[in-house]
C-alpha cells in the first residue's frame, strides 16, 4: 500500500499484517530507482521484440554453422553463373564472379559478428576500467582521464577509427580494435557517472565505516551497482559496432577481398547497381535488420532493468 | 487556535458541510492486480473547521486527499462513493471540469515545498498564475495581487521576493508561497497534505500558525493530512484515524485524545513521543552515576570544521568551537535544525572526515591526526546507523552478506564462526532467521533498520552513532526500534550518540543533550535540565515548537482547561 504514498518520508513497517511488508517493497524501488510509470510488469506480447530475437538467432546460427544454410562455396565462383538475378537456384542472385550472394551473406555473418563482439569487449573493458578509476579516485586523476575522454568524444568516430587503422594496418582484427577504441570514451563516461553516484550512496559510506578498504568496497559494492546500465549500453554498442565495421569494410579498410564481409559486399556490388541492384541492397538490408534487432533487444534489456 | 463554534455546539443543526465524503473507495492497479487502498470511508468537514486525517504510511490518508482534489496517480481509481463539495458531487467529474474548482473552491498545500514550485519561474509569476488561470486578474493587476498575497503570508520584502526564483528561498519561505497560492482565491476548503513534514520544527510551528490565522480570517475549512499526532492534536477540531483504508475512529480531537475507543488509536497515542512525556528511563548503566572524568568515551574539544565553497573567499564554517563529552554507557543527543552542524559533528566523530582544528578522542584514540591503523581500530569501536534504511543497505546483497561484511574487513574469521555471529546478531535485533537469505527490497522499513543496526553491532562496537535513525519510521515502529535500542544498550553497555531533529524522541531516550545552532553549541546538559529549564533563547524556542503541547498529559486533566490555554 505504500506505493500510493511513495513521496512520504516515513514508511510502513513492522505492521502485524505481512501484506504491508510486501507492499512496502515497491516503494523502495520507486524511491531509489525510477518513477512508477517506467515499470512495465504486465508486458503484453511484443511482436517486434520476438521478431528481433528471431533475426538475431538466425544471424548467430549463420555465424556458428554456415554450412547448414547453404551448399555453395562463399569464395569460389561458379563458371557461367555471373550476375544472375535472384532465382530458385540462387536465392539472392550471384555476383560478378558467379558467387552465390546468399552464401556470401551467410558466411559473412561470422566476420561481422565476431568483429563487433571483439570491438565491444575492448570498449567495455577499457572504458569500464577508465570510468571506475576516474569515478572512484576522483581529483586530478579524474580530471585527466575525463579530459582525454572529452577529446576522444570530440573526434568523429569514423575519423578516429580510420586513423587507428592507418597506424595499425589493414585487417579484420585491426578494424575491430579501431572500432572498439572509438567506444572506450562513451563507456568510460557512462561508467564514471554511475560510479560517482553509487559512491555517494549511504551503503558505500557504511561499508567504509565498517572498516572496508578502498578496493574491497569498490569490488563488493561500487562495481556491481554501477554496471546495471552498462549492460544495456553494451548491447546497444554491438549494433553500432556492426554498422561501423561495415562502414570500414565498405571503404576498404576492413577485411580484404575475397572475405565475404557485409560492408565489403555492398562495396563490391556498388559497381553493378544499375544492372544488379540486389548485390547492394541485400547485404545492406541484412546489416540494417541485424542492427535494428540488436537495438530493440538492448532497449528491452534496459527497460527490464528499470 | 480557537475551536470553531460549529464544533462546540453539539445538538444544534449544523450548517451544510463544505465537504461530505461518503462510501469513498479507492483502488490501485499494479503488477499484482488491483488493490483496494481505501474502503468506503465516510466523513465530512464543516465550514471553518479543521479536520485532521491521521494514520501511518499505507493508511490511505494521502489517497483520500488526492481523490478529493481529483489528483489520484495514474494507476489509482475512484471505485465508488461520492465526494460532495458544497453540495455538488464531484466524484467522476472529468479533469477539465475539475480544473474549474481546483484553486477556487478547493486548494492544496502540498507536502514537499522543495519540489512543488516551478524552478524556472519567479515566485510572483507563480502566485499570479492562479489568478490568471481562473480569470480573476491579469497583467499588472495580477502581479500586484501576488505581491499582496506574499505579504499576507508573512514574507518580508514581498516585492523583492516576487522577483526571485524558488532556489533563492528557504524551505519555510517556499511553503509560505505555496500557501499564498492556495489561499489566493479564498477557497472554501484547503487540503494540507503533510504541509510541514519536510520542515524544521520551529518553521513548522510558524507555518501551522499561519494556516490557522488565515483560516480564522476567511473561514476556510482545512483538511489536515498528517502522520504527526502531536500536530493533529494541536491544530484540529476533529480527528479521523485511518488504518489500512478504514476509519478506526472519528470525533472531536479532545474526546479522542482523552478517551480513545479503538485499540489502534490507543496504541498510536501511546507510541507518539510528542504526546507522552514519559517518566525518564533509569540510566542504562549503574556506573553512570559515578561520574568520573576518565570514563568519558567520547571527548570533543574545540572542534572547528570549515568547508571551502569552490574557491570563493572564506568558505563556510560548519562547526565553530564545538565541545562535548559523553560518558560510557549513556546516550548523548545532538539536536538542532537543518544546517546546524549535527551531521558534520558525527561524521567527524566517526572519522569520515578530518576536522579543520580541534580535538576528538574516542575511547582513548586521538582522531585529530589519525594514522591508518588507528582509524581501522576505531572502526571496530564506533559504528553508524543511518536515517534512511532504504539507502544504507546495498540492494544487491543478501541480508546475510550485509551483516557479515564488517567481519571480513578485519582479522579473518572462519566461515562457520562468521555464520554463527551473523545469526546471533540477527536474533539480537529481533529479526527471524529466515530474513538472512532475502534482499533488502523484500523487507519493510523497520526490518531494514533492524538489519542496519545488526550490521553496526556485528563488530561488537562500544559506540553507536544514530543519525536520525528513527526519523523515517512510523510512530509505532519508531517506538519498537527505540525499545530495541534501549534493550541493546542495557545488555551490551553501548554508548549512543543520537542525532535527531525530533525533540520528543530525544527527550525519551537520551541522558544528556547538546543543542546546536549555526555550528555552535548553544546549550548542553542533562536532558531534564535542558528541557525543563532551557537557558538560551534558541533552546527555549526549539522546545516550545514541539507539537502536542496542547495536551501535555492525556490523563488526569479536565478538558475544559484546554480551551483556556489554546494558542
Amino acid at each position: 500500500m505504500t506505493i500510493l504514498e511513495a513521496g512520504e518520508r516515513h514508511r510502513n513497517i513492522d505492521s502485524p499484517n505481512p501484506l504491508d511488508w510486501i507492499s512496502a517493497a515497491p516503494a523502495a524501488e520507486v524511491a531509489t530507482r525510477a518513477p512508477a510509470k517506467a515499470r512495465s510488469y504486465t508486458l503484453p506480447i511484443q511482436p517486434g521484440l520476438i521478431f528481433a530475437y528471431f533475426i538475431l538467432a538466425i544471424a548467430l546460427l549463420w555465424a556458428v554453422a554456415p554450412g547448414l544454410f547453404t551448399s555453395y562455396d562463399p569464395v569460389q565462383g561458379l563458371p557461367g553463373q555471373q550476375l544472375k538475378a535472384p532465382s530458385a537456384l540462387h536465392f539472392l542472385g550471384t555476383d560478378a564472379l558467379g558467387r552465390d550472394l546468399y552464401t556470401r551473406l551467410v558466411y559473412g555473418a561470422v566476420h561481422s559478428l565476431t568483429g563487433a563482439l571483439a570491438a565491444v569487449v575492448i570498449g567495455l573493458f577499457a572504458g569500464t576500467a577508465l570510468g571506475v578509476i576516474a569515478g572512484s579516485i576522483g581529483g586530478w586523476v579524474d580530471e585527466i582521464i575525463m579530459r582525454v575522454v572529452d577529446v576522444l568524444l570530440s573526434i568523429p568516430a569514423l575519423l578516429l577509427s580510420l586513423s587507428i587503422i592507418i597506424l595499425l594496418g589493414f585487417g579484420t582484427v585491426n578494424a575491430a580494435i579501431a572500432v572498439g577504441f572509438t567506444s572506450i570514451a562513451s563507456f568510460a563516461r557512462l561508467v564514471r557517472s554511475e560510479v560517482v553516484s553509487v559512491r555517494r550512496s549511504e551503503y558505500v559510506e557504511a561499508a567504509f565505516g565498517s572498516g572496508g578498504t578502498f578496493f574491497k568496497v569498490l569490488w563488493r559494492h561500487v562495481l556491481p551497482n554501477s554496471l546495471t546500465s552498462v549492460i544495456a549500453f553494451t548491447a546497444l554498442q554491438v549494433g553500432s559496432a556492426i554498422l561501423q565495421l561495415s562502414t570500414l569494410g565498405f571503404l576498404g579498410y576492413g577485411a580484404p577481398p575475397p572475405t565475404p564481409e557485409w560492408g565489403l559486399l555492398i562495396a563490391e556490388g556498388r559497381n553493378y547497381i544499375a544492372t544488379a541492384w540486389w548485390l547492394t541492397a541485400a547485404p545492406g538490408i541484412v546489416a540494417v535488420l541485424v542492427v535494428l534487432s540488436v537495438n530493440r533487444v538492448s532497449q528491452a534489456i534496459g527497460k527490464a532493468q528499470r | 487556535m480557537t475551536i470553531s463554534p460549529v464544533g462546540r455546539l453539539e445538538g444544534t443543526v449544523l450548517p451544510a458541510p463544505v465537504l461530505d465524503v461518503s462510501g469513498l473507495t479507492i483502488s490501485y492497479r499494479d503488477q499484482n492486480g488491483t488493490r483496494t487502498a481505501v474502503h468506503g470511508i465516510d466523513f465530512s468537514v464543516a465550514p471553518g473547521e479543521v479536520v485532521a486525517l491521521v494514520g501511518e504510511s499505507g493508511s490511505g490518508k494521502s489517497s483520500t486527499a488526492q481523490a478529493i482534489i481529483g489528483l489520484l496517480p495514474e494507476n489509482g481509481r475512484l471505485e465508488s462513493g461520492s465526494i460532495r463539495l458544497n453540495q455538488q458531487d464531484i466524484a467522476g467529474w472529468p479533469q477539465k471540469r475539475l480544473d474549474g474548482i481546483r484553486g477556487s473552491v478547493v486548494s492544496l498545500v502540498p507536502q514537499d515545498p522543495g519540489n512543488s514550485l516551478n524552478p524556472v519561474k519567479t515566485i510572483g509569476r507563480q502566485v499570479a498564475e492562479i489568478l490568471i488561470i481562473h480569470g480573476k486578474a491579469s497583467g499588472a493587476v495580477a502581479d500586484a495581487r501576488a505581491i499582496e498575497l506574499l505579504e499576507r503570508v508573512g514574507l518580508n520584502q514581498p516585492a523583492l521576493r516576487a522577483k526571485q526564483y524558488p532556489h533563492e528561498l528557504s524551505g519555510g519561505m517556499k511553503q509560505r508561497v505555496l500557501i499564498a497560492i492556495a489561499i489566493a482565491l479564498k477557497p472554501s476548503l484547503i487540503i494540507a497534505d503533510e504541509p510541514t513534514s519536510a520542515l524544521d520544527v520551529t518553521v513548522q510551528k510558524h507555518i501551522l500558525d499561519l494556516i490557522d490565522e488565515l483560516r480564522r480570517e476567511t473561514g476556510t475549512a482545512v483538511l489536515l493530512v498528517t502522520h504527526d499526532l502531536g500536530v493533529a492534536a494541536d491544530r484540529s477540531d476533529r480527528l479521523i484515524v485511518l488504518k489500512q483504508g478504514k476509519i478506526q475512529e472519528q470525533g472531536r480531537t479532545a474526546d479522542i485524545l482523552a478517551n480513545p475507543q479503538s485499540a489502534y488509536t490507543q496504541r498510536l497515542l501511546a507510541d507518539a513521543p510528542s504526546l507522552n512525556i514519559r517518566q525518564r528511563r533509569v540510566a542504562a548503566v549503574a556506573t553512570a552515576s559515578q561520574g568520573e572524568a576518565s570514563d568519558d568515551i567520547i571527548i570533543v574539544e574545540g572542534l572547528v570544521q570549515d568547508f571551502s565553497l569552490g574557491g570563493k573567499d572564506k568558505g563556510l564554517r560548519a562547526l565553530d568551537d564545538v565541545s562535548f563529552r559523553v560518558r560510557r554507557g549513556t546516550t548523548h543527543a545532538l539536536v538542532g535544525e537543518s544546517g546546524s552542524g549535527k551531521t558534520t559533528t558525527i561524521r567527524t566523530v566517526a572519522a569520515l572526515q578530518k576536522p579543520t582544528s580541534g580535538k576528538v578522542i574516542v575511547d582513548g584514540l586521538d582522531l585529530s591526526a589519525p594514522p591508518r591503523e588507528t582509524l581501522r581500530l576505531l572502526r571496530k569501536k564506533i559504528q553508524l546507523v543511518y536515517q534512511n534504511p532504504f539507502g544504507s543497505l546495498d540492494p544487491r546483497q543478501t541480508i546475510a552478506a550485509i551483516v557479515e561484511e564488517p567481519l571480513l574487513n578485519f582479522e579473518p574469521v572462519p566461515r562457520a564462526k562468521r555464520a554463527e555471529i551473523v545469526a546471533s546478531t540477527i536474533e539480537k535485533v529481533g529479526l527471524p532467521l529466515d530474513v538472512l537469505q532475502r534482499r533488502p527490497h523484500a523487507l519493510s522499513g523497520g526490518q531494514r533498520q533492524r538489519v542496519a543496526i545488526a550490521r553496526a553491532l556485528v563488530l561488537d562496537p562500544q559506540i553507536l552513532i544514530l543519525d536520525e535513525a528513527v526519523s523515517a519510521l512510523d510512530v509505532t515502529v519508531q517506538a519498537q526500534i527505540l525499545a530495541l535500542l534501549d534493550t541493546l544498550q542495557r545488555d551490551l553497555g553501548l554508548t549512543y550518540l543520537f542525532v535527531s531533529h525530533d525533540l520528543a524522541v530525544v527527550r525519551q531516550i537520551s541522558d544528556t543533550v547538546s543543542v546546536l545552532n549555526g555550528g555552535k553549541i548553544v546549550e548542553s546538559g542533562a536532558v531534564e535540565d535542558v528541557f525543563e529549564r532551557p537557558q538560551s533563547h534558541y533552546a527555549r524556542e526549539l522546545i516550545d515548537a514541539i507539537p502536542g503541547k496542547k495536551y501535555p498529559s492525556l490523563a488526569g486533566q479536565s478538558l475544559s482547561t484546554h480551551s483556556g490555554n489554546i494558542r
